[in-house]
């Protein structure tokens, strides 16, 4: 080979493989809870402008009609906090503050009672509505919960009695030990704090799964000719 | 899904849940329909709330009951300091005296323990006297009774109590006896009570900033004033007073469930009668929430057609 020969060619080298697209930006976690919450709830689901025919019903109002007293109850409650706890005894203008808390929870109480009672005939758990029942009654519980916890803090011969008698129950079964009925301060906090913010998310969760799934549909007629089944056959029926 | 659901399921008369719009829609506005019932409900609250008020009883003092009734104050108050009140019996969480109530084999107080330690003759006797300046006659009786072995302390206490059940509790017709310095510890307690200052020196014996009223309400509770009280408003047990409140005012119509147990028996005379109320309502309460998956309970609704009413528009349109 002469010295003027040109060096060998190098082997042809494979050429490298395309750079890999980069992948696309879902949105992380931000991105999957939202696309799961408009999939869940759609802005059409959510705030619909239309209701099933079967919903021209007086009963339908109750449900409603709660949620406007629990407002109520929470900003007549926001304002009795304004001044704190004392104020309703020396100030006329507090002691109407302090009846509209009352009255609407009158009202709350009477309005819901009403909603129950209308849902538990309506069978309102029926097509995967037993979440929705559930977190109605846990309600329910909660509110009387909250009131009672009212009624200790009113600061006057009314919390006095009530205090002193609950008490009896509560340290039977050992809750007393932990849950002082006589401990103003406790019961204060769990009626201003903690109650009305378990209450609050039940409701919010309760109103959004009657977004979800809707309002229930009637009980289809009973067939003329089969023998009708009390009993809910599937677990569809019962609401699973 | 397995065949043998598949058969089972196929063989009974089902129907899924329609979808709610099965039937048809019409328009309705959501948002309007929540601002007129807020409007409205605002509206009745503030009615109801400008005629009718609302109840405000003032609380009770233990100055108001030693002025009131200084018998029943000195009675409760030697309860206390020997041991017999309601408070020092009454088991945990105030103390070890008793076990507390059982549910069935459960002894659930007891299992809680002794939270809230209340040694009632410290607590409510001793304490404040100790914590009050005091004439020579005083702190040498608070001294003598502090020094006194427990058995001494018994037999002066009991000897008190025989002779202000003799005199009809009224401490200044007690006879003569030997009573060691009981009498004259109860008088100054009964002196301060009345001037107001035991009032403050049983809230402020847990610190300087306090919100806990458990002994003063422990110690009126003790005694038969508040009792009496409530039973003029008729707030007491036998009288459903759960549901009631003062005045005329409505009370609590929805703990009517809670307190008729306690108007019949077994619940009515059991020593357990609060542990078995509560375990009936949890119960009671289990079943209320989970409804939807009992079976029997949850068939009720298509028994009793309440539906058939609140239907009514919907069923007559289908005929049609």
């Amino acid at each position: 080979m002469s010295e003027h020969a040109i060096a060998p060619t190098p082997a042809p080298q494979p050429s490298p493989a395309p750079a890999a697209p980069e992948p696309e930006y879902t949105g992380g976690w931000t991105g999957a809870v939202r696309r799961g919450a408009v999939r869940a709830l759609p802005p059409d689901k959510l705030l619909p402008d239309t209701q099933p025919k079967y919903v021209a019903s007086w009963i339908y109002v109750f449900g409603v009609l709660t949620l406007a007293a629990f407002l109520v109850v929470l900003g007549s409650g926001a304002v009795l906090a304004l001044k704190g706890p004392a104020w309703w005894h020396v100030s006329g203008v507090g002691h109407y503050v302090n009846s509209l808390h009352l009255w609407s929870v009158e009202l709350f109480m009477a309005f819901m009672v009403v909603h129950l009672w209308g849902k538990f005939f309506m069978a309102a758990w029926r097509g995967r509505r037993a979440l929705t029942w559930i977190t109605g009654a846990v309600a329910f519980l909660g509110s009387v919960g909250t009131a009672f916890t009212g009624y200790l803090v009113q600061q006057n011969f009314d919390s006095q009695w009530i205090a002193t008698q609950a008490k009896d129950g509560l340290n039977s079964v050992g809750i007393g030990a932990y849950f002082n009925v006589t401990d103003f301060g406790q019961m204060l906090m769990w009626h201003i704090v903690l109650l009305p913010a378990v209450v609050g998310l039940l409701v919010v969760l309760h109103i959004l799964m009657v977004r979800r799934r809707g309002v229930v549909p009637p009980f289809a007629p009973r067939p003329e000719a089969a023998a009708p089944s009390a009993e809910p056959a599937t677990e569809e029926e019962a609401g699973a | 899904m397995t065949r043998s659901i598949m058969t089972r399921r196929a063989s009974r008369t089902h129907q899924p849940e329609p979808d709610p719009y099965a039937f048809g829609s019409r328009p309705y506005d959501l948002v309007k329909e929540f601002v007129i019932a807020l409007v409205a409900v605002l509206a009745l609250t503030f009615a109801l709330a400008a005629v009718f008020s609302s109840p405000d009883e003032k609380p009770t003092t233990v100055a108001a009951w030693a002025k009131a009734d200084p018998g029943d104050f000195t009675a409760t108050a030697l309860a206390e300091l020997d041991g017999s009140s309601a408070t020092a019996g009454y088991g945990p969480p105030y103390n070890s005296a008793a076990d507390g109530q059982k549910l069935g084999p459960l002894a659930l107080a007891k299992a809680a323990g002794v939270t809230h330690p209340v040694d009632t003759a410290q607590a409510f006797v001793l304490g404040p006297l100790d914590s009050a300046p005091q004439s020579p006659a005083v702190a040498t009786a608070l001294s003598t009774y502090n020094a006194a072995g427990a058995d001494q302390q018994a037999k002066w206490t009991t000897a008190y109590s025989d002779a202000l059940t003799k005199a009809n509790g009224d401490p200044a017709k007690v006879a003569v006896g030997d009573y060691g310095p009981v009498p004259v510890l109860l008088g100054q307690l009964l002196k301060q009570a009345q001037s107001g200052s035991l009032d403050g020196a049983l809230l402020s014996e847990g610190g300087f900033y306090q919100t806990d009223y458990t002994l003063p309400l422990l110690f009126l509770a003790d005694g038969s004033d508040l009792a009496a009280q409530a039973q003029g408003d008729h707030l007491a047990g036998n009288q459903w007073g759960m549901m009631n409140e003062t005045g005329n005012f409505p009370g609590q119509a929805w703990l009517w469930l809670y307190t008729f147990w306690y108007q019949i028996s077994p619940f009515n005379h059991s020593a357990n009668a609060d542990a078995l109320v509560w375990g009936t309502m949890a119960v009671l309460t289990l079943l209320f929430v989970f409804v939807p998956y009992i079976p029997g309970l949850r068939s009720v609704p298509r028994l009793v057609p309440v539906y058939r009413l609140i239907w009514r528009q919907h069923y007559r349109e289908q005929r049609q």
